[in-house]
């Protein structure tokens, strides 16, 4: 584990002269090297990464002015594009691919000097809740290898995890960063939607991606989002939203609500159960009101999530066809239809042509309404519903996935099972809500889990402080 | 067989799909250059080739110039927008779908006034919807590869759609014509079909006269020029009647036309069709036009060659004839206009514009907006004539001409430096008739003897003998005098 608890931990430590970037990215470097077998990144950026830490110690021996995030080293999933760097989404079909640009958030996190020091593995186009379906291998738990670290961002909750980068960035498009931080006891948040620009993220469903940050404690997070979010001439579905201070910690007592219906879910770990009650005394007992509301369409969100996002990921992926880029298929003087089979059957793994076949049927002629309409319908009873809470509470906790880390392959034959294992996280990228996951409590098997906290759109800034005083009355650490 | 087919039995029933390219200077989702050609591949970036992670972004000025052609056809247009995503894979297009409007276009309704033999025809628009253009797929370059240009996908269009409101060719032929002028007069989009700047789709059906339904339609396709859609349009009503009379059933189906002999063929059937998945594009916010931003669109409209047609006709006299030349196109109409406002003889001008304005445009192979004479100069000219200082057959063959080459001197230096300033000194007249009669005493006598139209031989003759300086006026009224 990292030497510093946080990152102005080290920035102090840094200034202060009794670090520098060059030792710390060696430091960290090393570490990548130890745990390959965690299969957490897809390419060390080692050379650069080194040569960035030489000329950010020599410009801050010199005095010369440095960004709010100077020197941190972060680590990138691989659906985020950066420039002259191979992007892949961890699929066969962008195999070799590199990117001529980068993404608005990865510009950003340049600008404020972060020494980025790999790309992440993930779930193949971010599609998987476990990080088995990427076309480069599993990424292990750094806590029990034998169990997944979650998806899709399993390589960027790992790093985070097993010290392997300060901070990282995923992408959560139904909880991809939120259920492998609760996998891997560590925070992972999600904006609101809108939030931080999309430009650079390769996509997956449109309406719901958004770019999420893990780090191991609220500041950390904090420092990332304050660099990342805001407008961006190339998206125009990132807010104009002001970009408030998510920096200061507020201490207030909050009026929280939790959702009936999510903790008497029939498929929640009881122990878990039982600790979410015990944390929500804990919580009133430090100050704050602890209410219970009724949620009727839980049962909803899973199905409504899965058309939409398939449906949309039909469309996002059609680009991926072997005729400007990524994997073409060998054969030869093939039929144009027949050229695109071989180099879409080639290139995509499974879970990705579940995904498309599904999506492609719920847009047919003739089904159209049935599903995708119908689903669109049930996302407006959520965001309805939702706001409608968020109005009269400051936030709603619940938990972030109904049980702790799978074991490896405990899931992978049965998708329905997968993906139902969804229900808690969906809800926030339905309704385009910010939502956190921070660690609680240690499973009697071991394993961490966390809370989620959801507040209304663009109160990142209150999120971070619920998740902050959370965080304090639980006493939880990282991993 | 065919010879004995009532074709007159038949109510043909025509749709048109017009696609028009914007003349924006960027895209419609990014900032690459929209212009026509380039060498292959120059005008693209990641975006424009759907690399992974990049995004639309609108061009409101294409929002603006789909808004200009609405609101001239009085369309009612849409406040709440938003784009749909039309999905087919083909190599020319980049994303695997194409960002169009699909339950929602930005304009409604509608109308084009279009001439026809007997006057005038409202046809009715279903809508105008903005979305992108493709890439240009070339199958000739190459013997193993087809080859592809991404210069004009992503370049804003506009598809004009009709209601199913043409009844044959020449209808077809004159709205297509009327369409084009007004893109162009709205400085929208250029029209020119034969770069496929406009391109237009033709579904084509026939039934009994007195029939109510619409018949099975045909789509006809690649039909780069107005005469061919006529043409298209004209084999395709021939094929139809010709296979229903000869006891044959017309399927839904998509055709190919050949300019090269004239024919079509079947493309593909109704069955092969796409289901092309349509659901609201996810990647670009709705966007929202006030009322105050519409009301600014309107006011900023130019005068609307319909309008400038009725008021030259009934405010100014002109034939409807010279009326439409003049509003051809909108360089002719607004330098008529400029003229106008110098002086105001409003025939005179017209017939300067179609008479010798226009021989010169054709002969130097352009047209009026390469027309550099200044309009003050040209109302000298026209008020030199109407002053009777030169005739207008003077002023068009000679000082004309000399003005095109010295455009900075006024007419009537060049009249007077060319010594063709009208002699209206009867006393320098006089002589001429007096030679001219005595050269012609019998006609002098057939003229007194009732057969006045001879009057024109001795005008002719006195215009002669001076030069074409005479004025015609005063030289009349000295002959009837001495004809007396």
């Amino acid at each position: 584990m990292s030497e510093f608890s946080s990152i102005s931990a080290f920035q102090e430590a840094l200034y202060a002269g009794r670090t520098t970037c060059t030792e710390t990215v060696q430091l960290y470097l090393d570490r990548i090297g130890q745990t390959k077998h965690l299969n957490a990144f897809l390419e060390v950026f080692e050379e650069e990464a080194l040569e960035k830490a030489r000329a950010l110690d020599s410009r801050i021996k010199n005095g010369e002015p440095v960004g709010a995030l100077a020197g941190v080293v972060i680590g990138i999933k691989d659906v985020i594009c950066y420039k002259g760097h191979k992007v892949s989404a961890a699929s066969r079909i962008l195999e070799g691919f590199t990117s001529l640009y980068s993404a608005t958030a990865v510009e950003r996190l340049l600008a404020e000097d972060v020494i980025i020091i790999g790309n992440l593995n993930c779930d193949e186009f971010a599609m998987g809740s476990t990080n088995e379906n990427s076309a480069y291998g599993p990424v292990l738990n750094a806590l029990d290898n034998t169990r997944v670290p979650g998806g899709s961002s399993g390589g960027s909750a790992v790093a985070v995890q097993a010290g392997l980068c300060m901070v990282s960035l995923g992408s959560d498009t139904g909880g991809s960063v939120r259920q492998p931080a609760d996998f891997c006891g560590i925070v992972g948040l999600k904006p609101t939607y809108g939030r931080i620009s999309r430009h650079g993220l390769i996509a997956y469903a449109s309406s719901f991606d958004q770019i999420g940050v893990f780090g191991r404690n609220i500041a950390d997070v904090a420092k990332v989002l304050q660099s990342i979010a805001g407008p961006d001439e190339y998206d125009s579905t990132a807010s104009k939203e002001e970009v408030p201070d998510y920096q200061t910690i507020h201490n207030k007592s909050w009026k929280i609500a939790y959702l009936k219906d999510a903790l008497y879910h029939e498929g929640l770990d009881p122990e878990m159960k039982e600790g979410y009650s015990i944390f929500f005394e804990e919580l009133e007992t430090a100050g704050n009101t602890v209410t219970a509301v009724d949620f009727a369409y839980l049962d909803y969100v899973v199905p409504a999530y899965y058309v939409l996002t398939t449906a949309e990921a039909s469309s996002n992926l059609s680009r991926f066809d072997g005729v400007k880029y990524g994997h073409r298929t060998s054969l030869k003087n093939l039929e144009l239809t027949d050229f695109y089979k071989k180099s879409r059957s080639e290139g995509f793994g499974k879970e990705v042509k579940r995904r498309i076949l599904l999506g492609t049927f719920v847009l047919s002629a003739g089904y159209y309404d049935a599903y995708y309409t119908k689903a669109q319908q049930v996302r407006k009873l959520v965001v309805d519903k939702l706001s409608e809470i968020l109005s009269e509470y400051d936030a709603i906790l619940m938990p972030t996935v109904p049980s702790t880390a799978f074991k490896i392959g405990e899931k992978s034959n049965d998708p329905i099972a997968m993906y139902l294992a969804d229900i808690y996280t969906v809800l926030a990228n339905l309704a385009g809500v910010p939502a956190i996951s921070v660690p609680l409590r240690r499973h009697s098997n071991g394993m961490p889990y966390g809370v989620q906290i959801i507040t209304k759109q663009f109160s990142e800034a209150s999120l971070l402080n619920i998740a902050d005083h959370v965080m304090n009355i639980s006493q939880a650490t990282p991993v | 067989m065919s010879a004995t087919i009532d074709f007159d039995k038949y109510e043909v029933v025509i749709g048109l799909e017009v696609h028009a390219q914007l003349q924006t200077e960027s895209k419609l989702f990014c900032a690459d250059s929209a212009s026509f050609g380039g060498a292959p591949n120059t005008h693209i970036s990641p975006i424009t080739l759907g690399h992974p992670g990049t995004l639309p972004f609108l061009n409101r000025k294409a929002v603006e110039y789909a808004i200009r052609l609405g609101l001239a056809c009085q369309c009612r247009i849409e406040k709440e927008n938003y784009f749909a995503r039309k999905n087919y894979f083909y190599p020319d297009l980049p994303k695997g779908y194409q960002i169009s409007q699909h339950t929602a276009p930005i304009c409604n309704g509608g109308i084009v006034t279009i001439p026809v033999q007997d006057g005038e025809r409202q046809i009715k628009l279903n809508r105008i919807h903005l979305e992108e253009d493709a890439g240009k797929s070339m199958h000739d370059q190459d013997p193993s590869f087809t080859m592809v240009d991404y210069n004009r996908a992503g370049v804003p269009l506009v598809e004009i759609v009709t209601e199913p409101d043409l009844h044959n060719s020449e209808e077809v032929y004159s709205f297509l014509t009327t369409l084009r002028r007004l893109v162009r007069w709205l400085n929208v989009c250029d029209g020119n079909m034969e770069e496929g700047s406009m391109r237009c789709d033709a579904n084509i059906s026939i039934r009994l006269k007195g029939e109510t339904r619409l018949g099975t339609k045909v789509e006809v396709k690649n039909l780069n020029s107005i005469r061919n859609v006529k043409r298209a349009v004209e084999g395709e009503i021939k094929r139809q009647i010709t296979l229903v009379e000869s006891g044959g059933t017309i399927v839904q189906e998509t055709r190919s036309f050949d300019a090269g002999n004239g024919t079509s063929f079947s493309l593909r059937s109704k069955e092969e069709a796409n289901d092309y998945r349509y659901f609201p594009e996810p990647d670009l916010a709705p966007f929202h036009l006030t009322d105050e931003y519409l009301e600014t669109l309107k006011q900023s409209l130019p005068a609307l060659p319909d309008e400038l047609i009725h008021q030259y006709v009934n405010q100014y006299g002109l034939s409807d004839y010279d009326a439409r030349v003049i509003c051809d196109d909108k360089a002719t109409a607004d330098y008529f206009e400029q003229v106008v406002k110098h002086i105001p003889k409003q025939k005179a001008i017209a017939n300067w514009l179609l008479g010798p304005i226009k021989s010169t445009l054709n002969e130097q192979g352009t047209d009026m907006t390469g027309f550099t004479l200044p309009p003050v100069t040209l109302a000298a000219l026209i008020q030199l004539v109407e002053d009777g200082k030169v005739n207008f057959s003077i002023a068009s063959s000679r000082i004309f001409p000399e003005l095109l080459q010295h455009p900075e001197e006024s007419p009537l230096n060049i009249a007077t430096r060319l010594n063709l300033l009208q002699d209206n000194n009867a006393g320098n007249i006089a002589p001429i008739i007096d030679e001219v009669l005595a050269k012609y005493p019998d006609k002098v006598a057939e003229f007194r003897k009732g057969k006045k139209g001879l009057m024109s031989l001795f005008v002719g003759e006195v215009m002669k003998l001076s030069k074409g300086k005479a004025d015609p006026k005063l030289t009349n009224q000295l002959l009837a005098e001495k004809l007396k």
